[in-house]
């Protein structure tokens, strides 16, 4: 069940993701969780405290305590400013100073819509060109899915970093670090 | 309850004013708007664990402050522009308890003498307010040595055939050189550049109670998870230890409160929203060169130069993309650099001649790798091409780059104002940045940037480009991939750079300038600025430094 999406538009952001980043030999954005990490974002403060910031100093894939698992409560300030970002203003005023904020949530909302309603069925090329005549969300949706693709796992995206394994990328190094040598060797 | 001094943020240069102030036995109150992410202030030996090596948590999503949608500023180029042209991020250093220091990659550079006399030594430019400092670089030398103790700098003095005398060593040796650097400084001695090892605010070896870096590659950007970084956590532990030191964070200053003559204090608004004045017999700002002078407009402080002058650094990026993998990932973002395109030798004559400029500097050049995975993926088109082009990664691990932080000369119309009506998520009126570089900036940026493209393909580069932040009026950005639209990053007319200097320039003349040479105003003398906003012109070199020397200097004329 997805945590914000309804059923149908988790479906056609599934179909969507999978045509920006496509799976081949390597896991594309489906298989490495990206609509997940998405749904998450839309539904951030469905959990406290809300997974915008994962904790410090390190996950423990490389030695140390998983602290990213464990996300930072958010000031009061922090809070406003990741609810107009995800809901918009909603037209309350301690949100709207400089005007109303159309939200995430209601872009994805108008955005996944306007796929429409077949989009899981059509092909991929009319898929793509569907994708590239929304191209306001499309910019905002592939902005979101290289995050998800790419950013730390306890966001829920990039599943057991797959996609940091297929580019030779080890992500978050600390404890560990890196020696001197491998910092100055080919 | 009436404190010897307030201290307007936490940055490099606060966190340095308190630290010579509590030491000295004076009571301090540090205010900073952002939150504490660095420090415990009850038990100061204990520092915070927040810091991690995560792109999206630094990068993407402000964890180190300002956020944008409840603190913009806005843009424009010029006033024919209208009132502005963007709302959002500008500029912004971390509004957090470090400030400044916590997401450098810790490049920390001396300026060099004729830095401090650019007008005496090369003389003025049309349109631009070329003047000397009025301190020079003999009067500054012992703080500049104190304070590189007092950050933990690592360095290899004599290495830089073009740097100012020294009085000592660096406190610590440099640390690893990247594989990148080891190249391109290779490549570039081969074009007879002098890359050295830049002085870096990073631990090479444990140092002050803290730990040596341990090269985990998130460092521009990153807080560090391991506190190896000289952001300004030991002058914060120093002067909290004292007893002395009261850190509230999540405070946000309103207003300073004057008498006519002198400041009395300030009104603060706490973290919960509640307001209130603190009394102070001295009030020292450090808000960085947009929000120091942004406080004193709002507290209608009236010098018609403060916010003037506004200079960041022009920078020319040279790029090129070789057929090995650099993996600029593993140590400190950069590790080498060069001067040389700082000097005003005859080529450099020639060319500002024939542009009918009387002379041109460049800047310091940073030898620095690509940037982290989010960033590429976005940069990369979507489709089939998407992970062949992450799996190759020309734009991150085969990437080098030469930066050059092009001397910015200051322009009275290049200002920071208060934005006529978008507002802070308190209420205030935002700062308004207007900006555009020189003729001088582009002059410089043409003449150094092609000697940099030799270098790049004397190191076996397959493709190379220049393109420079703030983007050439006219000119546009092309990326290798083409399709170019779903690139969000700082290529553009609003200045990537963070280095920003000058809105409260200091000088001897309260007519030409607002602080004078301890940083005191003019109108206010118990009021001191200390912060890069009392520049009088850029240099071509990271400042933080030298306003850390500049703060310290400060503080000790304070105590008097």
């Amino acid at each position: 069940m997805p945590i914000w999406l309804s059923e149908d538009e988790y479906r056609t952001l599934t179909a969507a993701c999978e045509r920006l980043i496509p799976s081949d030999e390597t896991a594309g954005a489906t298989d490495a969780g990206v609509p997940d990490y998405i749904d998450g974002l839309l539904g951030a403060f469905a959990v406290d405290p809300p997974r915008i910031w994962a904790g410090g100093p390190t996950s423990g894939r490389f030695g140390g305590a998983p602290g990213f698992a464990t996300f930072h409560r958010l000031g009061a300030l922090d809070e406003l400013a990741w609810r107009m970002r995800i809901e918009g203003s909603l037209g309350i005023p301690e949100r709207e100073f400089n005007g109303p904020v159309v939200g995430w949530q209601q872009l994805y909302r108008d955005g996944l819509a306007a796929l429409g309603p077949d989009f899981c069925d059509v092909s991929g090329e009319e898929q793509d060109e569907r994708l590239r005549a929304e191209e306001e969300f499309t910019v905002l949706l592939y902005g979101h899915c290289c995050e998800g693709m790419y950013g730390a796992p306890e966001y829920g995206g990039n599943r057991a970093t797959v996609a940091w394994e297929a580019i030779e990328f080890l992500g978050d190094v600390q404890p560990r670090g890196f020696t001197d040598a491998e910092v100055s060797g080919p | 309850m009436t404190v010897d001094a307030i201290i307007v943020g936490s940055g490099p240069g606060g966190a340095t004013v308190a630290d010579v102030l509590t030491r000295a036995g004076w009571t301090v109150t540090i205010i900073e708007k952002g939150r504490n992410h660095l420090i415990d202030p009850d038990d100061p030996s204990r520092l915070a664990q927040d810091y991690s090596n995560d792109e999206l948590k630094f990068l993407h999503r402000h964890f180190l402050g300002p956020d944008p949608l409840i603190e913009p500023r806005t843009f424009r180029t010029r006033i024919e522009d209208g009132e502005r042209t963007h709302v959002g991020e500008v500029n912004s250093i971390p509004s957090t308890v470090g400030g400044g220091g916590t997401h450098a990659d810790g490049k920390v550079p001396r300026f060099r003498p004729e830095d401090f006399r650019l007008h005496s030594t090369y003389g003025p430019v049309d349109d631009a307010a070329v003047a000397d400092w009025p301190v020079d670089y003999d009067e500054l030398e012992p703080f500049y040595a104190e304070v590189e103790r007092l950050v933990g700098v690592a360095g290899t003095a004599g290495a830089n055939p073009f740097a100012a005398w020294r009085s000592g060593p660096y406190p610590m040796p440099s640390g690893a050189p990247m594989y990148g650097a080891v190249l391109s400084s290779a490549a570039a001695e081969r074009h007879g550049l002098h890359p050295y090892a830049a002085p870096t605010a990073a631990n090479s070896i444990s140092y002050d109670g803290r730990p040596a870096c341990n090269n985990c590659g998130h460092c521009a950007y990153f807080g560090c998870p391991i506190h190896a970084k000289g952001d300004p956590v030991a002058m914060l532990q120093h002067a909290l230890s004292t007893g002395r030191a009261e850190l509230l964070s999540e405070t946000f200053v309103s207003r300073l409160r004057t008498n006519g003559r002198q400041a009395t204090g300030v009104d603060v608004i706490g973290p919960d929203g509640v307001e209130r004045t603190l009394g102070a017999r001295h009030v020292v700002v450090a808000g960085g060169a947009i929000e120091t002078p942004r406080l004193l407009l709002l507290s209608g402080i009236e010098h018609p130069l403060v916010g003037r002058h506004l200079m960041m650094h022009f920078q020319t990026m040279n790029v090129g993309i070789l057929p090995e993998r650099l993996h600029a990932h593993k140590g400190r973002s950069v590790t080498h650099v060069h001067d040389d395109c700082m000097l005003v030798d005859d080529d450099a004559r020639l060319t500002a001649r024939a542009a009918g400029l009387p002379w041109i500097r460049g800047g310091m050049v940073e030898h620095g790798g690509g940037g982290h995975p989010v960033m590429e993926a976005q940069f990369y088109p979507w489709g089939r091409s998407h992970k062949k082009l992450m799996a190759a990664s020309p734009l991150r691990d085969r990437l080098w780059a030469f930066i050059m932080q092009g001397e910015d000369l200051p322009q009275p119309t290049n200002r920071v104002d208060l934005d006529p009506t978008v507002r802070d998520v308190r209420g205030f009126p935002v700062a308004r940045i207007t900006y555009r570089p020189h003729r001088h900036e582009l002059v410089a940026s043409d003449h150094h940037g092609p000697r940099h493209i030799r270098v790049l393909e004397e190191m076996g580069a397959t493709w190379t480009a220049t393109t420079t932040s703030p983007l050439v009026e006219g000119a546009a950005f092309s990326s290798p991939f083409g399709d170019a639209a779903h690139y969000r990053g700082p290529i553009s007319a609003i200045p990537a750079s963070r280095h920003v200097m000058g809105t409260t320039r200091m000088g001897t003349d309260p007519s030409t300038s607002v602080v004078d040479a301890f940083g005191r105003m003019h109108d206010l003398p118990n009021v001191v600025v200390a912060d890069s906003s009392v520049f009088v012109t850029s240099a071509g070199y990271g400042p933080t430094l030298t306003l850390v020397a500049l703060a310290a200097r400060a503080a000790t004329a304070l105590l008097g």
